[in-house]
């Protein structure tokens, strides 16, 4: 069974810190504006917890190592790597995945561009890539080709979309500078 | 925007119609196999060999470990014939008494909680009694040492026209090389992923991340003994295969199986993580080849002969057809009257080579683009113009005898494609460069090559393959055919031609799930003929469709609008309950191939084309950087110009990984560097912009106009890249790819 050693430890100035688990322990994440009650093992990483413990399954498992960008999600509105990061770690913080992109059944003008400009293949790296994607023009909305290329470059497809996708992005910012509600 | 050198006169075909996928890919919506969630599943796991070779002792099952909560397979527990049906009947689903390479699997592990799964297989103890293992092509020919047959010899081919052995002593110059690909591990980015559900009374129904649900169904039949009806197999949404989930499905699927039927038919899901799956499945074979040329002072090649050798693995598998194709790509689109092609796959103990996009063509044109470019430098004419001289034109024969019945085209795309890349701008200014800068160089080059479509040879009249179309109650018609979405956009450009050929929206026309319960066999998913060969069945079924509408005078023969299909549609099948249109393959007339003498037309259609790579190589880190890249192909009628242009930049991509950046480090014959960490692959930054061209020459057995061109984009850009490191490095050939920084400053040291 897991190490207790894995147990999240209170890093709270003066106070005594307090190992978790092994067992399972509570765990409420806010998905998608949405809270997800759980129980889970200190050492289910938040992938995981999306994954295996709720129906969040946009997010994938693909190198488990944060090497690939698969299991993107937004936290406090920057991504992460999923794999990469105790569930527990993200509680009490807004997490959006790739399900939660669209609105009232309309698609985020980011999902648009990539459909457009088919910015996918196999489609299995996409959720990932359109999360990254979100995060780079939030951050920088009218990036160059080579802010994209580094802004990307963490997130892989073996298809090699990438000059669609760096299409899409262009597309999509040109969109969302057009219009600022997103 | 690709760039498509004619005027579509259709409404669908050459249109670009968004993916019949495209919602659900990017909503998230997809569910591909992981994502599926079955009730009461068990998680499966693979406990594997960790020697080369050797003979299993002992297995031991460590205490403090709950075994009684495990489901437990071994080879003794295998209901029927432990043998994976394919071209050779050598590979057992589990290892009994002999192991033959490292991660074969032994022992097969099942529980309700993953994680316990996970650990308890390094509970799993075996103990061998190790056997001397044949780790490389050199200790497999040595001959002291024979595991298959009498010489480790899977195969051999041997091709002849002409006599070379007469024209080297006649010859101005002839120039020899030895040329290296290593493996490539296809890494489709999402694992080997099935889930199935077995049991002596219900069969066996497995679900899967796969190519060719067929091949599963195949090999799962005598593993349980059971008639076709009682195995069914599900194509589930794949993240990618390229040649990785076309035979080797079958094996996680029989072990998921396996552990079902044990288990009283609960449902048993196994996905690899990444570490499996790079250290145990398939990889392009590795190729060692040695290439004479003779030429004239003048560049007009007189002689060629090829000799070639991959490393075929532990088991067959498909190394007989990989080296097949490898064959007959090794001589190139180049008139020769003297040629001699040799090819050999060997046994070694590594894990079987498999399947991957270009299927043995990219490890032999490789090392003949490559041995060009060095005749080109080494008589002083350009490498362009060297090529120019010995193109196959129209009435020249292949080294196989076949007779080209029409003008290729390949000078015109050459030309098309040094314009595009500014080559021969490129090539002066760039020798320039390199004459004062220290620090960067620079390198362009081009390679010329075709890649056949379709099985080689008779193989498409060995498949026999069968696709359909039905009515759907709603007047819409759907696509009944065993041929796989795996990012190709095969559902899309299957749909278009249908929508064409009955004149009906793009929208009206759906696809069954391939589902061996509910489809026709159609064939693998692999070989560039799902659009081609399965397009073309699609697009006479829909004829015979129409015409059966027509006939039942449901529909008017002259034209119709959507919702007077929609009507007669409703009207037939209020008269006659249903409708299912077949169609089966055909050869095309003039087509014949003699497999004793391997003489004939080799492949009924191919795909041309020229490519230009332009890179950069830092003097100080000797990483070679690609700057820009020119894909000018003559592929036939173009379906959907978006997805085609896609399929090149991608094969192009993986190409550059496989010339520049993936070494798959092997040690004890199996794979050491098995994480996205430690194996490379080209990211956004390492991709240059890859600019696309086609041309068209519409094929007139193929829907529409169409051929393949799936794996062509793999073929071409190792060897213009390989050429162009050499011009960077001043007319120094690295005959060996990966062409690592590492092995830069080892060829200039």
């Amino acid at each position: 069974m897991a190490a207790a050693g894995a147990g999240r430890v209170s890093a709270e100035a003066g106070e005594a810190p307090e190992a978790l688990g092994p067992g399972p322990v509570p765990c409420a994440l806010s998905v998608n504006g949405r809270e997800v009650r759980i129980e889970i093992e200190p050492r289910v990483t938040l992938l995981r917890a999306l994954r295996h413990y709720s129906d969040y399954t946009g997010p994938k498992e693909i190198c488990d190592r944060g090497a690939c960008g698969g299991c993107t999600v937004l936290l406090d509105g920057k991504p992460v790597a999923s794999c990469m990061m105790l569930a527990l770690d993200a509680q009490g913080r807004p997490i959006t995945t790739v399900e939660g992109l669209a609105r009232d059944g309309k698609l985020h003008p980011v999902q648009e561009a990539f459909k457009t400009c088919d910015a996918y293949q196999c489609g299995y790296c996409t959720p990932g890539m359109l999360l990254s994607t979100v995060a780079l023009l939030k951050e920088n909305p009218a990036p160059s080709l080579d802010e994209i290329k580094r802004g990307l470059e963490g997130n892989l497809c073996r298809c090699a979309a990438y000059n669609h996708i760096f299409d899409a992005v262009q597309m999509a910012a040109k969109k969302m500078s057009a219009s600022p509600a997103k | 925007m690709p760039d498509v050198l004619t005027t579509p006169a259709y409404r669908w075909v050459g249109h670009n119609p968004p993916r019949k996928e495209s919602l659900e890919k990017v909503t998230g919506s997809a569910k591909y196999l992981d994502d599926l969630k079955f009730e009461g599943c068990l998680h499966g796991k693979t406990v594997r060999s960790t020697v080369p070779h050797g003979r299993i002792k002992k297995i031991s099952f460590e205490p403090g470990v709950p075994w009684d909560e495990f489901t437990v397979v071994t080879a003794r527990d295998i209901p029927g014939k432990n043998v994976v049906s394919l071209i050779e009947l050598d590979q057992p689903f589990l290892a009994d008494g002999l192991v033959r390479h490292m991660a074969e699997p032994v022992v097969l592990l099942a529980h309700p909680d993953k994680g316990m799964a996970e650990k308890a297989v390094k509970r799993v103890h075996i103990e061998y009694e190790e056997l001397p293992a044949i780790l490389t092509i050199e200790e497999s020919l040595a001959g002291g040492n024979i595991q298959y047959g009498k010489d480790n010899i899977f195969k051999k081919y041997h091709i002849q026209k002409g006599d070379p052995e007469s024209v080297w002593p006649k010859a101005d110059v002839v120039i020899e090389g030895e040329y290296w690909t290593g493996p490539q591990e296809q890494l489709y980015i999402e694992p080997q992923g099935v889930v199935a559900v077995a049991s002596p009374t219900g069969g066996v129904t497995v679900w899967g991340s796969m190519q060719c649900p067929f091949y599963v169904h195949k090999g799962l039949k005598p593993l349980f003994n059971l008639p076709d009806d009682r195995v069914r197999v599900i194509y589930t949404v794949t993240g990618g295969g390229f040649g990785g989930k076309e035979e080797y499905p079958t094996l996680p699927a029989g072990h998921a199986a396996l552990l079902s039927w044990k288990a009283g038919g609960r449902p048993v899901k196994i996905v690899y993580d990444r570490m499996e799956d790079m250290w145990a499945t398939t990889k392009r074979h590795p190729c060692k080849t040695r290439v004479k040329a003779a030429f004239t002072k003048d560049g007009k090649l007189l002689a060629l002969k090829v000799d070639a050798t991959m490393d075929g693995g532990a088991y067959v598998t498909l190394s007989t057809v990989v080296l097949s194709r490898g064959t007959l790509h090794a001589f190139g689109p180049y008139a020769c009257d003297h040629v001699v092609i040799d090819t050999r796959a060997v046994f070694t103990n590594s894990p079987p080579y498999g399947a991957f996009r270009g299927f043995g063509a990219p490890q032999t044109i490789f090392p003949l683009e490559l041995h060009l470019h060095r005749a080109a430098c080494e008589l002083g004419i350009e490498p362009h113009e060297l090529r120019r001289r010995n193109l196959l034109h129209q009435g020249d024969r292949m080294a196989t005898g076949q007779v080209m019945q029409e003008e290729t085209g390949l000078e015109g795309l050459m030309w098309k494609a040094m314009d595009e890349s500014k080559y021969l701008e490129k090539t002066k200014a760039y020798r320039e460069h390199n004459r004062s800068s220290t620090r960067i160089k620079k390198g362009v080059a081009l390679a010329l090559f075709f890649h056949g479509a379709g099985f080689t040879g008779s193989g498409e009249v060995f498949l026999d393959s069968k696709a359909g179309l039905e009515l759907t109650r709603d007047g819409a018609v759907r696509i009944l055919s065993a041929n796989t979405e795996i990012g190709q956009g095969s559902f899309t450009t299957h749909s278009q031609i249908v929508a064409e050929e009955l004149r009906i929206p793009y929208e009206m026309v759906e696809v069954a799930v391939p589902d061996t319960a509910v489809v026709p066999n159609s064939g693998p998913t692999v070989a560039s003929r799902t659009c081609m060969v399965v397009g073309e069945l699609l697009r006479r079924a829909a004829s015979d469709l129409k015409e059966v509408l027509v006939k039942s005078g449901a529909l008017a023969g002259n034209g119709h609008t959507p919702s007077e299909f929609r009507a007669a549609a409703g009207k037939y099948l209020q008269r006659f309950g249903e409708l299912k249109v077949y169609s089966k393959y055909k050869p095309p007339p003039d087509v014949s191939w003699d497999d004793k003498t391997y003489t004939g037309s080799a492949y009924a259609a191919y795909a041309w084309a020229c490519y230009v790579a332009d890179l950069e190589i830092d003097m100080a880190t000797y990483q070679a950087q690609m700057k820009d890249f020119v894909a000018v192909q003559e592929v036939g009628r173009v379906i959907h110009p978006v997805i085609a242009a896609g399929q090149i930049e991608g094969g192009v991509a993986q190409a550059i990984g496989w010339a520049l950046y993936e070494d798959v480090a092997l040690k004890q014959g199996v794979m050491q560097n098995c994480q996205l960490t430690n194996y490379i692959l080209p990211t956004t930054a390492d991709t240059p912009p890859i600019r696309v061209f086609f041309y068209e020459n519409p094929y007139q057995n193929g829907p529409f106009g169409a051929k393949g061109l799936g794996e062509l984009p793999m073929d071409g850009p190792a060897p213009a890249i390989a050429a162009a490191v050499a011009f960077a490095l001043g007319d120094r050939i690295i005959p060996r790819i990966p062409i690592l920084p590492e092995t830069i400053l080892d060829a200039i040291s």
